[in-house]
């Protein structure tokens, strides 16, 4: 009984739906979020910063992207990708071509661009359903890329198509060192994280979900499925646009399309397999997991086998984990880590009994 | 009976697949408020009857007149929109989401709110929320399944799983209750049960409700009205005590007596 | 015109290979109704294989029947730890898992044959001869008759024998299968053992052009859409999907990349395949089903 949840009731229906409902849980969020705000940016390093605390923030948010439309609204994508290199190359190119725009301005102009590409390529799941979507989020992820490597206004001409992000300032601070890159994402990711939670807790989130577990038994209840299929649709690529403008601004410091392929998308939906469909949670402990695990088994590699091993070996030797852990999870623990995380929960709070 | 107004009215409806008649120019009115049940032997036609009154299937002929509107052709959402709910044969709940969130969806329509204002939970949105929320409570005090509001409807006893899909049915607040099978796969005291839920219904909603059900019992107990088929056609209609002793209806479907 | 024409034979020789890949998707799909990601995967395995056997001094056929053992083997493992154990999930989950299988699957060939690109010679003469004023590849040619040759052998297979046909009735229905006492099991071995038997044809014919490489694991992305324009259970179908797949992708590279830029192949099939979605949702082949609720 290392937390109970009896005594603790809910008198009112909001109280009912929030978040954290018992409040053990609410302090353990409230002092993680502290320990984020404050204690992390003065304990951490450049390392810490640039190599794994940024990309697990800015990898958690494109799942949570993904996970709206294939966790929540059930739309399979593979074109994840394609949507964060719009998000980073409209807001590269509103930066660019509007004087005087600010940077959350034009962050959000990325976010907004990716929604309506998203929607484009969302149309075709209004008459298809099933693996066929696939073939729209694959055509959004090959073409997207085309776009962005023939036509050589989008990267303003530069002749590598590498372009370097404008510097990070926001309200006159400056925000490009390391730590400040570190705390910028982590206040986005945390302000739209909130906002997903939210939206799936609406009308909204619940037609998605309807209309996942059963599309036509939704249209019969009155559920507008091409409202509710657009919508994710958009929702989710503006939350990919925003990650793809972080990964470029905040994480690599430049914006190039090669960075965006297809490797990227099936990266961001490992993610959400291992971290749980349809969990919000689920997007941090598997993008947690994902950026952790090669550099566990670099290390093991380095400190074990003392160097026997290549890189291309290493590599190999990622890929065949990666796909052993899908398959272990998909067959042994569908719901992903999130549902792991239940498990122990319910687990504690009945313990040392078994149920 | 031949008082009160119709609600629902069908006038040579037929409908096919490839080729095949599922029904054959099929007539009958259903009057506000009552239950009207659909009995016929498998492969009547009597779910493809259910799934052209709200919209499923698109006859291929006739008229369907409800509430007033005549039309031949409409999408489920339109017929949901005009008061059209329903249940259906396979329960078709949605597995993932709790019980309370499947009664919600079915209020689905009653939500005037936009999903921004419901996303930042300002404007209508939180008052809303409350009253869909109560909403939602009432008609799960009604049907009594209070214990099971956060539970997985996948993990649920079948008994159970009906009795959330009439409740979300129900929280449509529709004028039209369509119930395919409500009893199928039941036992006495479930049948007995339901049977009270679907009463009450017409009784506190004042619901007009056109069922399908094979236990004859319960029928002739249930309804005012009864309508016969087989084989796509219409072979008997009246109340049920008339319909009983129609020699066709007792050929057909109730067995004859040796 | 004959330029229109030249390239118009390069592209349907050039979808042959195409259709090559999308048959193995159909086997399996109508077998276990799994979208098989992996298979592109599996052609690259077998080619790698065969491969690595030959420049090891092994000859020809022996080479080619050890690399049938080993996908054998691998369909095998498959049904034995992936398939038979994600039984009854929805085809979304199987479709994952296949993702992660083909990762499994290119890691596994790479780390044991090496990811440098080996060089593979059939014994047939890649020279242009010229036909009625067009350049023709005779490789293209020997590769169109394989395929067709493949295709009436599958042909017969599925319409004459025992397995066959007890395929036919899984892919009808699974459960009616069963009861009349058809061993999935068994079939799927089968099935997946044939698709690795195409995809080794495939991955001889796709290596000796390209070079057997990394890159032959990603024709899987140019069957999607010939399997969307064929329909997903027609063998037939994906023939001629990737018929029209190759020629429309090269008519377009050369006479509309002219206009809006080149590269165009990577994206076009989809595009194609999202307008014949639009007007055919089931493909040229495909059934429509009745929607029961």
């Amino acid at each position: 009984m290392l937390y109970r949840e009896s005594g603790q009731f809910s008198t009112s229906y909001p109280a009912d739906r929030r978040i954290f409902r018992l409040y053990q849980e609410r302090w353990a969020f409230y002092l993680l979020l502290a320990a984020a705000f404050l204690l992390i940016p003065w304990l951490g390093n450049d390392y810490w910063f640039s190599a794994i605390l940024i990309p697990f923030l800015v990898l958690s948010l494109a799942a949570l992207g993904l996970n709206l439309l294939t966790g929540y609204a059930g739309q399979l994508s593979l074109g994840s990708a394609a949507f964060m290199a719009v998000g980073a190359f409209a807001a590269y190119n509103s930066h660019l071509r509007i004087e005087g725009l600010p940077f959350l301005l034009s962050l959000l102009l990325g976010g907004v661009v990716a929604g309506l590409t998203g929607v484009v390529f969302g149309l075709p799941s209004l008459r298809i359903k099933g693996f066929y979507i696939l073939v729209s989020t694959l055509a959004a992820q090959f073409f997207v890329l085309w776009v962005f490597t023939t036509f050589a206004w989008f990267s303003n001409d530069s002749s590598s198509g590498v372009i370097t992000a404008p510097p990070l300032v926001i309200l006159g601070h400056d925000f490009s060192s390391p730590q400040g890159r570190y705390l910028f994402t982590l206040t986005v990711v945390v302000a739209l994280g909130f906002l997903a939670k939210s939206i799936v807790g609406s009308e909204l989130g619940r037609n998605w979900m309807a209309v996942r577990d059963m599309d036509k038994a939704a249209e019969v209840i009155g559920i507008a499925l091409p409202k509710a299929k657009l919508l994710a649709f958009a929702i989710s690529s503006f939350y990919l646009g925003i990650a793809g403008s972080l990964w470029a601004f905040c994480y690599l410091g430049t914006v190039e399309p090669h960075g965006f392929d297809l490797s990227r998308s099936f990266q961001i939906l490992f993610i959400i397999i291992i971290g749980g469909m349809g969990s919000i949670l689920g997007n941090f402990l598997g993008a947690a997991f994902i950026v952790l695990l090669p550099i566990l088994l670099s290390h093991i590699a380095s400190g074990l086998l003392a160097d026997t091993i290549d890189a291309g070996q290493l590599e190999n030797c990622q890929k065949i984990i990666f796909g052993g852990l899908i398959i272990f999870f998909l067959i042994k623990e569908p719901d992903g880590l999130a549902k792991i995380y239940q498990t122990c929960k319910q687990r504690l709070q009945v313990w040392p009994l078994r149920f | 009976m031949t008082a009160r107004n119709p609600l629902l009215t069908l006038e040579h409806i037929s409908l096919s697949f490839k080729g095949v008649k599922a029904i054959t120019d099929m007539s009958f009115s259903v009057a506000e408020g009552e239950i009207c049940a659909l009995i016929g032997p498998n492969g009547a036609g009597k779910s493809s009857l259910l799934n052209v009154i709200n919209g499923v299937y698109q006859p291929d002929d006739g008229i369907i007149t409800y509430d007033g509107e005549i039309r031949t052709a409409m999408r489920p959402h339109h017929a949901a929109e005009r008061g059209i709910a329903r249940t259906f044969q396979n329960i078709a709940l949605f597995k993932g989401m709790s019980v309370l969130d499947n009664v919600l969806t079915g209020r689905n329509l009653k939500v005037q709110s936009s999903w921004l204002e419901q996303a930042f939970n300002v404007g209508r949105a939180p008052k809303e929320a409350l009253v869909q929320r109560q909403k939602a409570e009432e008609i799960i005090e009604f049907l009594r399944i209070q214990p099971w509001r956060g539970s997985l409807v996948g993990g649920l006893p079948y008994g159970l799983q009906k009795r959330v899909e009439l409740a979300r049915a129900l929280a449509a607040e529709p004028k039209l209750l369509l119930l395919d099978e409500p009893m199928a796969g039941m036992n006495r005291d479930e049948k007995a049960e339901m049977s009270r839920f679907i009463v009450d219904t017409q009784r506190e909603f004042g619901t007009t409700i056109v069922l399908i059900e094979h236990d004859i019992g319960v029928v002739m107990a249930l309804s005012q009205h009864l309508v016969v088929l087989d084989y796509g056609k219409k072979i008997g209609d009246g109340p049920p005590e008339a319909v009983r002793n129609n020699p066709e209806v007792i050929a057909a479907y109730l067995g004859t007596r040796h | 015109m004959s330029f229109f024409f030249e390239v118009l034979l390069g592209g349907l020789l050039a979808g042959v290979m195409y259709s090559l890949v999308a048959i193995g998707f159909v086997l399996i799909y109508k077998a276990s109704g799994v979208f098989n990601f992996a298979q592109g995967s599996m052609v690259l395995f077998a080619a790698l294989t065969f491969v690595s056997l030959l420049e090891r001094g092994i000859s020809f056929w022996l080479a080619f029947v050890l690399t049938l053992l080993a996908m054998v083997a691998l369909a095998w493992t498959i049904e034995r730890w992936v398939l038979r154990k994600l039984v009854n999930r929805p085809p979304i989950t199987l479709f994952m898992a296949t993702l992660g299988l083909s990762y499994i699957i290119e890691g596994l060939a790479q780390s044991l044959w090496g990811a440098q690109v080996h060089g593979l010679d059939l014994g047939i003469n890649d020279e242009p001869f010229e036909f009625q004023g067009m350049l023709l590849s005779q490789f293209d040619i020997f590769a169109a008759c394989v395929a067709g040759v493949l295709v009436l052998v599958l042909s017969v297979f599925f319409n004459k024998t025992r397995t066959g046909i007890a395929l036919r009735a899984v892919a009808d229905d699974q459960l009616a299968a069963l009861a009349v006492g058809i061993k999935l099991e068994k079939l799927w071995l089968i099935v997946w053992t044939v698709a690795g038997f195409v995809g080794l044809v495939a991955g001889l014919l796709w290596g000796a052009r390209l070079g057997v490489q990394f890159s032959l694991s990603l024709v899987v992305l140019k069957a999607l859409p010939v399997l969307i324009i064929g329909g997903f259970t027609s063998i037939s179908g994906s023939i001629v999907g990737g018929l029209i797949i190759g020629a429309s992708e090269k008519l377009a590279e050369v006479f509309l990349g002219a206009y809006i830029g080149g590269g165009i192949e990577n994206w076009f099939p989809y595009m194609l395949a999202m307008l014949f979605l639009l007007v055919r949702p089931t493909g040229i082949f495909g059934e429509r089903q009745i929607e029961r609720v």
